[in-house]
């Protein structure tokens, strides 16, 4: 089976100019968002409590609500989580936040209800640790970002470094914007996504630059345009194929992986496809615009013995 | 001969398959419930003890799979973690007093497999269930209290010396002197830098005060760091082997920072109180009686050498500055019932320093009385800025009449409950933790929830692998099959990878795993698709197969050097759960390399290699 039998011909640089008034209007959103509603940090940056609990019937949240205000925990949400047995509390990052405020909390429930209540999960992050956890994010994005760069720029020339690197600020802006936007909740693993998220549209990249080299270098004949449609076309059938199994086993992740990994797959997924638009429309118009040529990527270094390889 | 691999390379591939099998294998066997017996004080487990166990066992009607003696550790293994916890209370009182007890699960892999080195994967708490907490260790109370130190030595030595000074008192990290005249201070100070080599002197006037400054050197405060952070993980460690939990990880993160992990745990809420406590036992002599001692709280006028403390019934009562002994000078502790009154009681055993002090106060004051303090930190609030404020609350539990001389090893009355009694006896027996701590992070995870993560992960692992591999045979017919053993082959290296290494496997490890299924299957595809445009051109189906996988390999490994940057950078940043991702993330890069490009390479040799073939099924 095949998705294009023969070699499509898709204009792709054609587009780019409506491609670059779509990229520019949801980074606008992305932003703005970023600024203007922040991200819903998780725990794992701000600090505070969380308890998670499960009952064997199904839990009657008021009656929970009323324990906790009793007990002088009025101002933690409660909510269910996954199914109607779980629940899930946070207590807000307060003065008294400590290791102990968890077993208060449970210790009322287990006291307060006939149904048998089961501890669950509980999370405490003392508030220099959430600090201290979101420098250490910050950085690690800017030094993923940095050593990529650095690495593009040896194997292939400056101007394919700053497109991939453009292309992957563009994927992380969005998937960190529709956080925001949707007021997602934030948290370490999701963290980990984006950092996937790095990595994989990077992967997505390198195949097209490598193939817009290869034959910035064979094709005598086209301009710099020209060659970047060529090599799009013949890389959109991987492109896209691989993007789908990435895609199937996130949806599989998903909808199978449990609570606790949703907003990590949920991450993955809208990096992969925007990673997937990305590395065609962000990355090769970046080098375009920056005025790729051949002279470029002519250097001839010969790219190891045919024979060498398996 | 094109398309066909050298033997040694089809050798290197089923060796890398057998290896990995082999080593992928001990994850297949169950995990037994176990009662694992280890000796103390280089007490080991033998034969003897053994049959006494199972003896114990069998009569109890508790049916034991099997024990097993193992470097001095006795395994007994159970069907059901019903029984493992039923056993638990009995192998507790059969065992003599040298001997501890711990539930664990022990994997029950063959002989064979487990003399070749093989062993399963570790399970993160994630998954197992269990408490993780992160412990701050409060440095410059560490400090503060090597200062406070100083400023006993320092003043001994120069009482010593014979110079008369006005006050010697601690200032931060360091001691401050106050003289009369600088020719005095001048020659105290010289004298005592002579003595005192790790601190750095300074010297100062202020109205008509000499001062010299004795102040801890970075070097030294660096030293001090190490040590109190040394002594608290010995400590914690001490703590949380009493509590007998099996594999217990307590590790220094950073350079303030200890870990303690400690799979299946029940009740966090006890083993924060037991990691964060601070109790001791202080032993000193009484001063006047109890009118001496009304009127001091009446008058506030405390006899010099004196100090005013409370009973536990909130009688005030006169004691001695200086202690007799304190709990650093005990080596062992144990709690009991004291056999006359059957009041819960502490029995303790000094060390010889301790033992010999005791024995001289004692031997001197035969028929005075002499009191227990029971000391505790307690917090008592939060100051501004959140941070806990503990105190140390001293309370008077005992007093007793010296009725003859005693040494090392005597029993103590007066606790609250038999509770009160055991937690003192831990805390004694696992020594003074050298600077306070402060958990500032908690993660703890059920049991039903770890079991939950681990049907969810699995699960999700097998759907997402089966719509990829129904998606590849669908796409590229025979190639997608010979990606899909190859895909199936890097799931098997994975794992054999994590258990060599003995990696944690941890839910974002499934996840980092899931992801690489999807993203192992690229390097496939970038192959399959270059074959296909080769045989557009009209190139032969060898020459395709040739040129195809050739094409494919910079861009592959390009694109799978850049992933790598980004699972490291991860990792080198990342706690526990996201390490886990970058591990599984990284070893999944590595090995579907190997398989997508030499195991596929392999199979599609062995297929269409040197043979007239006039079309693929691609």
């Amino acid at each position: 089976m095949q998705i294009f039998k023969t070699g499509t011909k898709i204009d792709f640089m054609g587009k780019r100019k409506l491609a670059l008034v779509f990229s520019l209007a949801i980074l606008l959103v992305a932003m703005g968002s970023l600024l203007s509603r922040g991200l819903n940090l998780g725990i794992d940056f701000t600090g505070g409590t969380l308890v998670e609990v499960g009952y064997e019937q199904d839990a009657d949240i008021p009656a929970i609500r009323q324990v906790l205000e009793q007990g002088g925990f009025g101002d933690s949400s409660v909510q269910q989580f996954g199914t109607a047995r779980d629940v899930l509390i946070r207590l807000p990052q307060s003065e008294q936040s400590s290791a102990k405020l968890s077993n208060e909390v449970f210790g009322l429930l287990a006291k307060a209800v006939d149904d048998k209540v089961e501890l669950r999960r509980v999370e405490f992050v003392g508030p220099q640790v959430g600090d201290e956890l979101t420098e250490d994010g910050a950085l690690a994005v800017l030094v993923a970002l940095m050593a990529i760069l650095v690495y593009v720029a040896l194997r292939f020339e400056w101007k394919f470094a700053v497109g991939s690197v453009v292309a992957l600020v563009h994927d992380v802006l969005f998937t960190v914007g529709l956080f925001s936007l949707l007021q997602i909740e934030f948290d370490l693993p999701v963290l980990a996504a984006v950092l996937a998220v790095i990595g994989y549209s990077l992967n997505d990249t390198i195949v097209v630059f490598d193939r817009v080299r290869e034959n910035f270098r064979k094709m005598r004949k086209g301009t710099p345009e020209e060659i970047i449609n060529i090599s799009l076309n013949h890389t959109l059938s991987r492109t896209l194929v691989t993007s789908l199994t990435t895609v199937l086993v996130l949806l599989a992740l998903f909808f199978l992986g449990g609570e606790i990994i949703h907003g990590f797959a949920l991450a993955l997924l809208v990096g992969v496809l925007i990673g997937t638009y990305s590395s065609i429309y962000v990355a090769s118009t970046s080098v375009l615009m920056l005025g790729v040529s051949k002279a470029d990527l002519m250097p001839v270094q010969k790219e190891g013995v045919a024979d060498d390889r398996p | 001969m094109i398309n066909q691999y050298p033997i040694w390379k089809n050798l290197l591939v089923a060796f890398v398959l057998l290896v990995g099998t082999l080593f992928a294998l001990p994850n297949i066997y169950s995990q037994d419930p176990v009662v694992e017996v280890t000796g103390t004080r280089g007490a080991e487990a033998g034969a003897s003890l053994q049959a006494d166990v199972s003896a114990a066992l069998d009569k109890a009607g508790i049916p034991v799979k099997r024990s097993e003696l193992e470097e001095g550790k006795l395994r007994v293994r159970f069907s059901s973690p019903e029984a493992q916890l039923r056993a638990q209370e009995v192998v507790a009182k059969a065992l003599p007093p040298e001997f501890t007890h711990a539930l664990t699960l022990s994997p029950d892999v063959p002989a064979w497999l487990d003399g070749v080195g093989g062993q399963p994967m570790n399970l993160g708490l994630d998954l197992r269930g269990g408490i993780h907490v992160l412990i701050d260790v409060d440095m410059d109370a560490a400090l503060q209290k090597a200062a406070q130190l100083q400023v006993s030595n320092i003043r001994t030595f120069l009482r010593g010396e014979k110079i008369r000074y006005v006050t010697v008192k601690a200032d931060g990290m360091g001691v401050e002197v106050r003289f009369k005249d600088a020719a005095l201070r001048d020659k105290a100070q010289e004298l005592t830098a002579e003595e005192f080599r790790a601190l750095n002197f300074s010297a100062r006037e202020e109205g008509g005060n000499f001062f010299f400054r004795a102040a801890i050197s970075d070097a030294e405060q660096r030293v001090l760091r190490k040590q109190a952070l040394a002594q608290n993980i010995t400590t914690l460690r001490n703590r949380v082997n009493a509590l007998g939990v099996a594999e217990p990880i307590i590790q220094q993160q950073g350079d303030r920072r200890i870990v303690v992990e400690l799979p299946g745990v029940q009740d966090p809420g006890k083993v924060k109180d037991l990691l964060s406590a601070t109790a001791t036992l202080e032993y000193r002599l009484v001063v006047g009686d109890m009118q001496a001692a009304m009127e001091a709280e009446r008058t506030g006028r405390v006899p010099p050498g004196a100090r005013l403390y409370r009973e536990r019934n909130g009688q005030p009562i006169l004691l001695k500055r200086q202690f007799i002994v304190t709990g650093d000078q005990m080596t062992s502790a144990s709690s009991g019932f004291d056999q006359q009154s059957g009041s819960p009681m502490v029995s303790v055993r000094l060390d010889g320093k301790g033992g010999k002090r005791m024995r001289n106060v004692t031997t001197e004051n035969v028929g005075k009385p002499m009191a227990v303090v029971f000391k505790e930190k307690r917090t008592i609030g939060r100051d501004e800025n959140g941070k806990e404020i503990k105190k140390w609350v001293e309370e008077v539990i005992n007093v007793a009449t010296i009725r003859e001389p005693f040494g090392r090893s005597f029993q103590t009355t007066g606790l609250d409950s038999p509770a009160e009694a055991h937690q003192l006896a831990l805390l004694l027996k696992a020594g003074a933790l050298a600077a306070p701590i402060e958990i500032v992070e908690e993660r703890t995870i059920g049991p039903s929830l770890g079991q939950d993560n681990i049907d969810q992960g699995f699960m999700s692992v097998l759907v997402g692998l089966a719509l990829v591999m129904v998606f590849m045979v669908v796409y590229y017919r025979v190639f997608g099959i010979v990606a899909n053993i190859a895909l199936i082959t890097n799931l098997l290296l994975i794992v054999a990878v994590l258990s060599i290494l003995q990696a944690t496997l941890t839910l974002p490890g499934i996840a980092g795993i899931v992801l690489t299924v999807g993203m192992a299957v690229d390097a496939n595809v970038l192959i399959f698709e270059r074959i296909r445009e080769e045989l557009r051109i009209g190139s032969t189906p060898q020459a395709s197969i040739h040129a195809g996988y050739a094409k494919a390999f910079s861009t592959i490994l390009d694109a799978n050097v850049t992933t790598f940057i980004a699972a490291v950078v991860l990792f080198s940043i990342g706690s526990g759960p996201v390490r886990g991702f970058a591990v599984t993330l990284a070893i999944g890069i590595l090995s579907s390399m190997f398989t997508a490009i030499v195991g596929t390479r392999a199979v599609i040799n062995l297929v269409y290699g040197a043979k007239n073939i006039k079309k693929l099924a691609i």
